[in-house]
């Protein structure tokens, strides 16, 4: 499932109810992201989607990582709007069968979401606010899915 | 009319978010947001930003109908 919001989320409980009622899965492996402070320089992180597009798009990607890592489900929640330093900005949970599908899955999940989902994000400070692109490393992170396809 | 949104900088950089703008062509709609604003016609051809028509990202030139929903999409960063 693949859920955008505005409101602030507690990634504990989200964990226990992607949980709940797995008898079979065997593995669950989740990763949150939280808003940082960059000692003082960021107040507010703000994050803009494409209503539809965004969902559309990390669905496709979903799917993708699913059908590659063997995954029974996936579950991506992430904030739009504002959000103060310590608030979690994106939970993604996978589960598979075994531990290993679960951890690459939810890895895979993240270095794409950090390079080519589609959010635009704004860090806001004392000294204005700024857009924030990726960097060399995000791209080369998410490289790395593509040499594991060609070895 | 075709309706024309702008995302994350380009929006800041253009101060306006969505427009209401008739064009038979993409590529005529570049050229009339380029004449009316230099700045955001130099950023709409930055390296990195893509096109969606309709939400669905097109490369090269194409036409626009009444209602076609163009979406300017600078580099992407979530997470």
């Amino acid at each position: 499932m693949i859920r955008l919001t505005y409101d602030p989320f507690d990634p504990g409980a989200l964990l226990s109810e992607f949980c709940r009622g797995r008898s079979e899965v065997g593995a669950v492996a989740t990763f949150t992201g939280i808003a940082r402070a960059e000692e003082g320089s960021t107040t507010t992180l703000e994050l803009e989607a494409y209503p539809g597009f965004t969902e559309a798009e990390i669905g496709k990607i979903a799917g993708g990582a699913q059908v590659r890592f063997g995954l029974e489900e996936v579950l991506i929640l992430h904030r739009v709007g504002k959000i103060p330093p310590g608030e979690p900005v994106v939970f993604v949970a996978t589960a598979a069968r075994h531990r290993r599908a679960a951890f690459e899955g939810c890895d895979f999940l993240m270095d794409y979401l950090k390079s080519k989902a589609p959010f635009w994000k704004k860090e806001h400070g004392p000294d204005g606010a700024r857009w924030v692109e990726p960097r060399p490393e995000d791209h080369a992170d998410l490289a790395r899915w593509d040499k594991e396809i060609s070895t | 009319m075709a309706r024309v949104l702008l995302f994350g900088r380009l929006s800041d950089l253009a101060g306006w978010r969505e427009r209401e703008i008739d064009s038979p062509f993409l590529s005529a709609l570049r050229s009339r947001l380029a004449a009316e604003d230099i700045d955001l016609g130099a950023a709409l051809e930055g390296p990195g930003v893509q096109v969606a028509l309709d939400q669905v990202i097109v490369r090269g030139d194409a036409p626009l109908s009444a209602r076609t929903e163009v979406a300017f999409l600078p580099p992407m960063s979530g997470g």
